[in-house]
């Protein structure tokens, strides 16, 4: 066995300690400090974790660290290495069943714990999933094929395009829908690019994740994936989807357009919001699919799907504050990126020491849009002198796009095109719903804590 | 051997020994800290009132070492859904597990390290938070929040030294508000709420040394001042094994004079299982005797006047009879003044099966539905004369649970004493609550680094630390204080009062303890606001003269009229 092996995680003076009384990890020892004895299990160490302690596991099953110096002999009772695994059973197959594929590229539907780090590390196989969520054998025919394994920070334009790519190829090969596992931190992003990049699909394109992570008991990660597989296997809805947990219990969750959704809390279940409209449809273990609006592509039988999976990577979003300097916008131009989204305050605004740095980018070519950052709401520029004064320096509205979904338009359109109208033409032409035509009454609505109503609500249906 | 009766007093060493006794206790006490553990949240009083609530499933996870929880499995097979009511005041949503955790509340594990020294432990130098996994829904994520602060150390009890195996730092439970069918409710205004969890070897050799354990580890956390007082803010677990039998978990004792009974009663129930083993085995059943024969008598229960079946089959459900080959005359095996081996299936029909109405089940070693039934119930079910035959009622797939629990206690029956936690009852026995979980539902936090101590943190803890209980109990006794009076002294805070006002007044001390001790908590219990009644106070009334040769009566006489009227309040 290797040193790195033999003292995994350890370094400086919790290593020396090791290797001074040559005892390595897994081994079953009895340990004596200046604190008194102990017996247990000595752990690999987390790396994040300082290199003063050493790790026992006790025979109660807790955990506790040793001070390296207090350390003064340690005797070696045997080994006993953990073999972490989680149960594989082979997926069942009936061919009665819808064909579902389950492309990863990350987050936490099944998972183990990673010594060397402590962070979790997902799982994935069709056997290790049958084994922790059994259910999906009565939904579908699961097939899984792991893209990447990454944190969902980590995904770019090589991930998309490769994603994309890998769910055309799916579709032509005739599978009757598509669930992407995604970390959720950046799943509104990759919806988007992927609802321009796979275009008019046949089928549903589901992605999931979960907020909590699938070794908590309490993990809304089985059930995620039940949604999607019940969403991709049986519902009419051939789009890109989000699906994940309406409110917070464990009750249904809800299926996102993929270029009107965005993730609103940092840790909360109920995190994935349809923003200025309404989500497409519930779904639960008890309904299946319920549709809460007619206007959706449905699903086809044919297999012609549209990939069209190119970007731009040069494109930025600037998130405008009160007292921003025009170096900001001078920066992105200089260093040569072709496309600007601006987040701006109400209704699209920037501040007039911004204007001629913005002048100056649309002079070098640089195609500058608008959106806005209370999320909710159009732009619309021609109320205040402000907006006008910004479009006539070529800021283009870009209506009630989400800024995060304009970024990924615009890198999408400016893998085609550079021309300045084409590139407008292409961005204010709706390709999957990123621009909508009107915002209905209710696609605003966030509920506010503390009114009589809302409380009276709250006591009446579960959270 | 003599088996003592219910009226004896539980300290029969002889006894005891013979039959191997062990016990040892999980004694866990909150914590006086303003926050909870792990978040800003306030700690107050209880409220049943809420003002939302949350719907959660608990699913199984694999261990730290890749293995499944036994509790966890079983708890799985419930499918109980768990509504948490939140109320606004005391729950953020850390505690809905909609956020990660805080760092851990420095002052609970200040309070905790003086508990740790006054135990004599072997501290740790770094905390690690680990998962422990509850599937009951008693805490929304799955899991407690948990540490160890120090392990292998020492109480003296009745001048024996007993082993402490550790002390935990961890985040309190919810409150059960009801648990009917498949659906359990909790209040969530405790969880959280930092707790410490003393766990004694299992060294003592009676019931009663159980409580004595108890009593002490309570008289030390009153002294530590560092922990809650008073009804809510503790409780005992109890575990309790025999030679040949396995260690139960009795939980959640919240007085300790409940404890010797229980202990009692457990022992003699692991010894009558024993006792039933062999009857089985001599028998000739082996594990597989159990592994088939049931059938769907749902038309015979139709036939039937009982108070839970005939509602069950009226609503749909429907009634399966499990087979025993050659065990009739077992389920009647009495494990207790009240209970047969007939009462642990029931059990476990209920807990995993989720039927609970009473009685769910019906068996042929009590033949009050009528020998014409039975007849009927066991040619349908094909059973022989030797056979037992237990049937039981309600939806088709509680049932189908059911059938299979009662296969799974027969089959634990021929291998002697499951391990299990159970509750206790009122007279002192105990039923079903879970399988006894084991080291596999630990795993690490991987949501909170480790938390190291330094010197700084050992030498606060260890000035704040009162001396040891011994020397106090032994300081008191050399003033003239009875045993009784010490324990009195100690069974509240209050001993702090008697300590302030000791040098400042000519009372005896024995007359003092008990103003203190006594007289004080019966006024409070009368309603006089005794809260008044401080070391100035005291010190005002018999700070002079002849307030030395004050009895009791007189030195409480002149107290009661300082608190009634007020003339000496400040």
């Amino acid at each position: 066995m290797s040193g790195d092996e033999r003292w995994k995680g350890y370094r400086g003076p919790a290593r020396e300690a090791l290797i001074r009384f040559g005892v390595g990890v897994w081994e079953d020892v009895w340990l004596r400090s200046r604190k008194g004895e102990f017996r247990g299990l000595v752990l690999p160490r987390n790396e994040t974790a300082d290199d003063r302690h050493v790790v026992l596991k006790l025979e109660t099953g807790y955990n506790v660290g040793i001070a390296a110096d207090s350390i003064l002999d340690v005797v070696s009772k045997g080994r006993r290495e953990a073999h972490y695994h989680i149960p594989e059973r082979e997926f069942p197959t009936d061919p009665d069943k819808p064909r579902v594929t389950l492309l990863g590229t990350g987050g936490t539907i099944a998972s183990r714990l990673d010594y060397r780090t402590g962070a979790v590390i997902p799982a994935f196989s069709p056997g290790e999933l049958y084994g922790s969520v059994p259910e999906l054998a009565d939904i579908c025919n699961l097939r899984t094929e792991k893209l990447y394994a990454v944190f969902s920070e980590n995904m770019g334009p090589e991930q998309w395009i490769g994603l994309a790519t890998a769910v055309a190829r799916e579709i032509e090969s005739g599978v009757d829908g598509i669930v992407i596992g995604h970390g959720t931190d950046t799943m509104h992003h990759t919806a988007a690019v992927l609802s321009f990049m796979v275009q008019d699909p046949p089928v549903p394109i589901v992605m999931v994740g979960s907020q909590r992570s699938s070794d908590r008991p309490s993990s809304d990660a089985a059930l995620n994936l039940i949604h999607a597989a019940l969403t991709a296997a049986r519902s009419d809805i051939a789009e890109v989807l989000v699906c994940m947990f309406g409110p917070t219990s464990d009750r249904y969750g809800l299926l996102h357009r993929g270029t009107r959704v965005r993730k609103m809390h940092s840790s909360s279940r109920s995190t994935f919001r349809t923003i200025g409209d309404i989500p497409v449809a519930l779904v639960s273990r008890e309904e299946g699919v319920r549709p809460l609006r007619r206007d959706y592509r449905k699903r086809r039988k044919d297999r012609r799907v549209r990939l069209d999976a190119v970007f731009d990577d040069r494109v930025g979003i600037v998130y405008y504050y009160p007292g921003m300097k025009p170096d900001v916008v001078d920066a992105l131009v200089e260093r040569g990126y072709r496309g600007i989204v601006i987040a701006g305050t109400g209704l699209g605004h920037v501040n007039k020491p911004l204007y001629p740095a913005l002048r100056r980018a649309v002079d070098a070519g640089v195609h500058v849009f608008m959106t806005v950052q209370t999320l909710w709401g159009y732009v619309q520029m021609y109320v205040y002198d402000t907006g006008r004064d910004l479009m006539d320096l070529g800021v283009v509205p870009a209506a009630n796009m989400l800024p995060e979904v304009a970024y990924m338009k615009l890198g999408w359109v400016l893998g085609h095109t550079h021309d300045r109208d084409e590139v407008r033409r292409l961005m204010r032409t709706p390709v999957a719903n990123e621009v909508t035509p009107r915002e209905p009454p209710d696609g605003y609505l966030v509920l506010q804590g503390g009114l009589p109503e809302v409380e009276r609500f709250l006591k009446k249906h579960r959270m | 051997m003599r088996e003592p009766d219910s009226a004896n007093s539980f300290d029969d060493l002889e006894f005891y020994a013979a039959i191997g006794l062990q016990c040892g206790l999980e004694v866990h006490r909150q914590l006086a800290t303003e926050h909870k553990l792990f978040c800003a949240c306030p700690v107050r009083p209880y409220s049943p009132l809420y003002d939302a609530e949350i719907l959660r499933h608990m699913r199984p996870t694999l261990s730290e070492l890749g293995e499944y929880d036994p509790t966890a499995l079983m708890e799985f097979k419930t499918r109980k859904q768990i509504i948490y009511r939140l109320n606004r005041d005391t729950v953020c949503t850390y505690e809905m597990d909609d956020a990660p955790p805080f760092a851990l509340n420095r002052d609970a594990l200040e309070r905790a390290l003086v508990v740790a020294i006054m135990l004599n432990l072997n501290l740790v130098d770094e905390l690690h938070v680990a998962r422990k996994q509850y599937l009951d829904g008693s805490i929304p994520t799955g899991f407690q929040r948990t540490c160890i602060l120090g392990v292998g150390g020492r109480i003296t009890v009745n001048g024996r030294r007993i082993g402490v195996r550790q002390l935990g730092l961890e985040e309190d439970a919810c409150r059960e508000v009801s648990d009917v069918g498949h659906t359990r409710t909790f209040l969530t205004d405790r969880l959280s709420i930092p707790l410490i969890e003393v766990v004694t070897e299992s060294q003592a050799r009676t019931p009663v040394e159980a409580a004595e354990f108890a009593r002490v580890i309570r008289r030390l956390c009153h002294l530590s001042g560092v922990v809650r007082t008073g009804l809510g803010t503790v409780r005992q677990d109890v575990n309790v094994s025999i030679h040949g039998g396995s260690r139960v978990e009795i939980k959640g004792v919240p007085r300790i004079r409940q404890i010797p009974p229980l202990v009692h009663y457990e022992a003699l129930r692991q010894k009558a299982l024993l006792e039933a083993r062999e009857a089985a085995k001599a028998r000739g059943l082996g594990p597989d005797a159990f592994d088939e024969g049931d059938e769907d008598v749902t038309a015979e229960v139709r036939r039937l006047d009982h108070p839970v079946f005939s509602q069950a089959v009226a609503e749909g459900g429907r009634a399966r009879a499990v087979v025993l080959r050659r065990c009739a005359g077992l389920l009647a095996w009495p494990l207790g003044p009240t209970r047969t081996l007939a009462s642990e299936v029931s059990d476990r029909v209920r807990v995993v099966a989720c039927l609970d109405r009473l009685p769910n089940i019906a068996h042929t070693d009590d033949p009050s539905l009528g020998q014409a039934w039975w007849r009927e119930v066991r040619a349908r079910a094909g059973a022989a004369d030797g056979d037992a035959v237990v049937v039981v009622a309600g939806p088709r797939q509680d049932v189908a649970t059911a059938v299979e629990e009662v296969r799974i206690r027969m089959r634990e029956a021929l291998a002697g004493v499951p391990r299990e936690t159970r509750r206790a009852l009122p007279n002192g026995e105990t039923a079903f609550e879970r399988v006894l979980p084991g080291p596999d539902r630990m795993y690490p936090d991987t949501d909170l680094p480790p938390v190291a101590l330094n010197d700084d943190d050992f030498e606060r803890a260890r000035a704040r630390a009162p001396a040891p209980l011994e020397e106090v109990e032994a300081r008191w006794r050399g003033l003239g204080l009875s045993r009784a009076q010490v324990d009195a002294l100690l069974f509240t805070d209050r001993f702090r009062l008697f300590d302030e006002a000791l040098p400042r007044v000519r009372l005896r001390p024995t007359v003092l303890a008990y103003l203190v001790a006594d007289f004080l908590t019966g006024l409070g219990r009368d309603g006089v606001d005794v809260g008044r009644a401080d070391a100035d106070l005291l010190a005002s009334l018999y700070g002079s003269g002849t307030a030395g040769t004050l009895t009791q009566k007189e030195a409480a006489a002149q107290l009661r009229e300082a608190l009634s009227d007020g003339r000496h309040a400040p």
